[in-house]
């Protein structure tokens, strides 16, 4: 309960600017800039891409995880809905994200309704066994989708049209629409959690019986809360489906789920932008914790060193248990510590 | 006699062989302030449980008003004005004593499905709050965290919070539990106040306070009403006195 007290207070848009992430935007901002003169301007683009994309759904989950303590085991399933809404689309000659979007976002809202109307009926450990097994429900469903690839998935033949130009195919407008969705995405959030619902929304979480003691009906404001939050982890597999130009069951394995909560917990619940460096933080060590470990072991032969890279989730999964232990609140808590010294 | 406000028919409640709330037939007439002792275990909290709809009954009515509430869920029975305090205190923790209240003003003041403006600054759920807590004399702690209350100041916003609520009953559940002697003083006078505006079912222990206050009492024992009548009369039946025998609580 301490820990509640500590970590959220409702964040009000305009009240005050906060510096992190005005400072986060701001870096996700700059960075096309900077990809320019880095000299692998694709591969730092592509990465950051996906960081962001990534922080759409993490702070999606968070939205339900860190402000109504509905731990969903099957986020990814959303990011596979948003995906495929892509591909089966595109495949039949839609190739139109004014018509992709619209379908991935109706198609994640009407499978979080159904989905989250039963799960909500549980609590606890049998809600995130219950999410898990929808979310596997919908992995095996495109498994099975031979006309779409089935196992192996699908190749986009072109990123999504917008109103009929191929805008997006420019790897620096594609990289400003993620940032444009994020903010969007972030501010909305933002709002949310201020406002009336989501005070429900955190009341709820803090405690169901006097909400319902004073009135309200918990299961509606979860459960459009959960809608909500498909529908934003929706959208970001609309645009996972454009970076990796490709969508496969893969977007949606269980395994994928937990790596959004761990983003989640690693950045620091509740508090969305915490979402978005948790996001970053995990694909960004992700991706170079193989070079971080072969320099740092620099006093051992070379060929441990090369053992230690190749084998780097060895280290990847302590690592983040190690944070996740000893960092409560995540990375946020971290910073949030430091700034009060 | 006007309508009772409340009217228990044949309430019954048990768990498994045990049986909590034994043929309860009672009711509270608008305005009163009706009061139930009766020795631990007794199956108070237990009744107001079924009350405001946190337990279902096995059998037996429950006529709020006139109307059978029976099956309604605890929200639909807070619209239609019934409002409860737990005995062991339930608030949000996180959340300062005002939104607390706030949200019980947020309850019955239009759609919660607002998905933008700032809830916290919104004036037309602070100003009502803050009279009630003005109300219980937590005025002076709207804006520290509730968990950081002290036993007292959280008695005193379980209050709060009920009237928010802008209840015609309200179920109080022992307000006056684990509180110090000032403390309780205020809430007696505060109950006194309320007593004039709001019809309100009392649970207390404290004895002194129950029978100043009271204009009813009914008398819980194993889950079945003894005795209802003025406080005097309480006093003096030799029922009631036998079953508080040997408990020093009894004046
Ligand atoms: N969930 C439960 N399962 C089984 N028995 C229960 C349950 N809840 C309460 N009881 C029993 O019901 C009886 C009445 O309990 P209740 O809490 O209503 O008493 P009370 O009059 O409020 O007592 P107190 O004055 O101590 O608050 C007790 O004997 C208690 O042990
Ligand atoms: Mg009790």
């Amino acid at each position: 309960m301490t820990e509640i007290a500590e970590t959220h207070s409702a964040p009000s848009l305009g009240a005050r600017l906060e510096i992190i992430p005005v400072v986060l935007f701001a870096a996700f901002a700059a960075a096309p800039l900077l990809a320019t003169f880095s000299g692998a301007e694709g591969y730092v683009l592509s990465l950051l891409t996906r960081v962001m994309i990534f922080g759409v759904a993490a702070m999606a989950l968070d939205l339900i995880l860190g402000y109504g303590a509905l731990v969903s085991f099957g986020h990814a399933a959303f990011l596979g809905l948003g995906g495929y809404a892509v591909g089966i689309l595109a495949s039949h000659g839609f190739e139109d994200a004014l018509i992709q979007v619209p379908v991935a976002l109706v198609a994640s809202a009407a499978f979080a309704l159904v989905t989250g109307a039963i799960s909500l009926r549980t609590k606890g450990v049998y809600f995130i066994m219950i999410t898990l097994a929808f979310g596997q429900m919908v992995y095996f469903l495109a498994t099975s989708l031979a006309p779409y690839g089935g196992d192996d998935g699908m190749t986009l033949a072109s990123r999504s049209l917008i109103a009929g130009s191929g805008w997006l195919e420019n790897d620096f407008t594609f990289y400003w629409v993620c940032l444009l969705c994020l903010f969007a995405a972030y501010a909305l959030s933002r709002s949310i959690v201020a406002s009336r619902f989501g005070r429900v929304l955190r009341g709820t979480r803090e405690n169901a019986v006097r909400m319902e003691a004073i009135g309200f009906r918990p299961f509606r404001f979860q459960l459009a809360a959960y809608v909500i939050s498909g529908m934003m982890a929706g959208l970001a597999g609309c645009l996972l489906a454009n970076q990796a130009e490709f969508v496969s069951p893969a977007f949606m394995t269980w395994q994928r789920s937990g790596e959004l909560i761990f983003m989640v917990v690693l950045g620091g619940l509740g508090s969305l932008h915490g979402a978005i460096i948790g996001a970053a933080a995990f694909l960004l060590l992700e991706e170079f914790l193989p070079e971080i470990l072969h320099t740092v072991s620099f006093f051992l032969s070379e060929e441990t060193r090369s053992h230690l890279a190749e084998n780097w989730k060895m280290v990847f999964g302590p690592l983040l248990i190690l944070i996740v232990l000893f960092v409560r609140g995540g990375i946020m808590g971290l910073l949030r510590r430091s700034h009060y010294g | 006699m006007a309508e009772p406000l409340l009217e228990l028919r044949n309430l019954r409640k048990n768990y498994g062989a045990l049986v909590v709330t034994d043929d309860v037939s009672l009711s509270v007439e608008p305005g009163e302030l009706h009061a139930i002792i009766g020795p631990n275990g007794a199956g108070k909290t237990t009744l107001i449980h079924q009350i405001s709809g946190m337990l279902p009954s096995n059998s037996g009515q429950i006529l709020f008003a006139g109307e059978d509430i029976t099956n309604l869920a605890m929200p639909q029975r807070v619209d239609r004005g019934l409002a409860r305090s737990f005995q062991i205190t339930s608030i949000l923790p996180g959340f300062s004593a005002l939104e607390n209240v706030a949200l019980a003003v947020q309850a019955r003041s239009g759609s919660s499905f607002r998905f933008f403006g700032t809830a916290a600054q919104e004036k037309d759920l602070n100003i009502p709050a803050m009279e009630c807590l003005s109300e219980v004399g937590l005025g002076a702690r709207a804006h520290i965290p509730a968990g950081l209350l002290s036993h007292g100041e959280k008695r005193q916003l379980e209050l709060a919070i009920g009237l928010a609520t802008a209840p015609k009953l309200l179920l109080l559940d022992e307000p006056l539990a684990g509180t110090g002697h000032d403390e309780s003083q205020r809430v007696v006078e505060t109950l006194r106040r309320l007593k004039s505006r709001l019809t309100i079912m009392l649970i207390e222990h404290d004895m002194e306070a129950v029978f100043s206050l009271a204009d009813r009492v009914s008398v819980l024992v194993y889950g079945r009403v003894i005795a209802t009548d003025t406080p005097e009369r309480i006093r003096a039946n030799p029922d009631v006195r036998a079953a508080y025998l040997g408990e020093e609580e009894m004046v």
